[in-house]
């Protein structure tokens, strides 16, 4: 690919805290690469903003590999920009073309408040997983790995549901701001394998239960969710869940 | 009548002891079982069969006025019949009470569900997601649903109100083989007539069509069907059903106002 340089006009949203009103501001960024990543040119903006004596945009990133679900920028409209199966540090700049506007967003929930700039709270998520997204186990040595056997369909089906890195975009996709397809891929994963089996009711209830304390809404299946989802979880995986959540509910004694 | 709560305690009892075998320590009330944000989706796709289950009967004994197609004696005799049946027995009047609870839950639930779920992002998107990653019907089944609602409030004070209630002044009596019943097949001969009616009632099957596209697969998912077999199966069916059973319906209307099925 042939490479190339842009300049290109920015609208990011600017917030100074949490109880700041927050508006839309413009900036304009010259002699673009078209190889730099997405953050890159976030990176250039706040170098220059920073020479200018201004404060510069907040934005969350860590591994820049795509596999630590830390960036959640809503670009034009869509969770982690344009390309598919992609998360924000892994969009490149070869996505646009000279002239471009960019609008750039936070996510948008009541269960994410903007924290500064473009960084949202996504502890909602945190409080979750600790409602019961893990198994109890006694350490010890590590059991020997072929001791448990377990079928291969189970373990791709498991093992694509564990690929959720908890980014939060399908919460920001979603017309009801519902977390189920987060939810569901770390509910699924356990649930589908035998180390989960123990826990298995308590945890799906448990965290259904945290998830509607957290306030987020609830799943209709419009399916937006999958289609930004950086890590393609199947909202099969829902289905599951609910089959998991009725089981359990059914049957818990009191 | 006084058994029954005794009958309630015994079967309670037997559900509890079969419930020992898996004993686990968590709570959760049948309240909490369905108020919850997955409980009150169950609750909607729930209601939503009994509701498919409800519009194959309907639509099965409307077909029957067709039946003069094939006899031109008919003159809606076999639908005069068919909705004797349907009104002249006390088990089906009773699964009548049934039906406006079903629809009464779902209308309620729904709206109730569409609130909050609105409410969970008070401060929107300046630039929407719009149709990227998800087709309009299966976000607008809240707009949908109150279509339909619009529409079944004319239906119900077109039929269900006079067979039902008003049937002395606004019915003809009609006679077969010695036995008098309502003639709700003039009824539809009037009603249908009018061409506004004739269009809302399109309206209405068109917005039941699509209500039922993403509706029908919708619900088996919320009750938990995730088997790729079974779902395959349960979205071609949908389909079919969202397509044969509103064109059906639609069929009626304009069957009237063509004089496809009078003289």
């Amino acid at each position: 690919m042939e490479h190339y340089t842009m300049n290109l006009t920015l609208k990011v949203w600017r917030q100074k805290n949490s109880n700041d009103k927050g508006r839309f501001e413009t900036y304009q960024v010259s002699d673009i690469s078209s190889e730099m990543s997405f953050l890159e040119m976030f990176d250039v903006l706040n170098e220059r903003l920073i020479k200018e004596g201004k404060d510069p945009i907040a934005f969350d990133h860590d591994c820049r590999e795509g596999i630590c679900g830390m960036c959640s920028m809503y670009i034009n409209g869509r969770p982690h920009g344009p390309w598919h199966a992609n998360t924000t540090c892994q969009l490149h700049m070869r996505a646009y073309k000279d002239g471009d506007t960019i609008v750039v967003e936070p996510w948008r929930a009541n269960s994410f408040p903007v924290l500064k700039d473009l960084v949202v709270d996504r502890t909602a998520f945190d409080r979750i997983i600790q409602a019961g997204g893990y198994i109890s186990a006694n350490t010890g040595n590590a059991v020997d790995a072929n001791a448990m056997p377990i079928e291969k369909d189970k373990a791709d089906a498991a093992f694509a549901a564990a690929a959720c890195i908890g980014c939060g975009a399908c919460v920001a996709a979603c017309k009801n701001s519902s977390a189920m397809l987060f939810l569901s891929a770390k509910v699924s994963h356990l649930a589908l394998l035998p180390q989960g089996e123990p826990e298995r009711k308590s945890r799906v209830l448990n965290m259904v239960q945290q998830m509607d304390k957290e306030g987020f809404g609830s799943c209709t299946f419009t399916e937006a969710c999958e289609a930004v989802c950086p890590k393609e979880i199947s909202v099969t995986n829902i289905s599951r869940l609910n089959k998991e959540y009725l089981a359990a509910g059914m049957t818990v004694d009191k | 009548m006084k058994f029954l709560p005794g009958a309630i305690t015994v079967c309670w009892q037997a559900y509890s002891v079969a419930l020992k075998s898996h004993l686990i320590h968590f709570r959760m009330k049948w309240s909490e079982f369905f108020t919850s944000s997955v409980g009150k989706k169950l609750v909607m796709a729930f209601t939503g069969l009994f509701l498919i289950s409800f519009l194959i009967v309907h639509v099965g004994i409307n077909a029957c006025v067709f039946a003069d197609i094939y006899d031109d004696t008919d003159n809606g005799e076999m639908f005069n019949k068919a909705a004797h049946f349907m009104g002249a027995s006390y088990v089906i009047r009773l699964m009548e009470i049934g039906l406006f609870i079903g629809i009464l839950a779902h209308i309620v639930q729904g709206y109730m569900l569409e609130a909050q779920n609105r409410a969970r992002r008070k401060q929107g998107y300046a630039v929407s997601m719009g149709s990227k990653g998800s087709a309009w019907y299966k976000k607008s089944m809240g707009l949908l649903g109150t279509l339909i609602l619009l529409f079944l409030i004319v239906h119900i004070s077109h039929f269900w109100v006079p067979s039902r209630i008003t049937y002395e002044t606004t019915l003809n009596q009609v006679s077969y083989n010695g036995r008098e019943m309502h003639d709700v097949f003039s009824k539809m001969v009037d009603v249908f007539h009018n061409p506004i009616v004739v269009v809302l009632y399109l309206l209405g099957c068109f917005s039941l069509a699509w209500h039922l596209l993403h509706g029908f697969q919708s619900s088996f998912r919320s009750v938990g069907v995730h088997n790729k077999k079974w779902m395959a199966l349960i979205k071609s069916v949908g389909v079919g059903f969202s397509i044969i059973v509103p064109t059906i319906f639609a069929l009626m209307p304009i069957s009237f106002y063509f004089d496809w099925v009078t003289k």
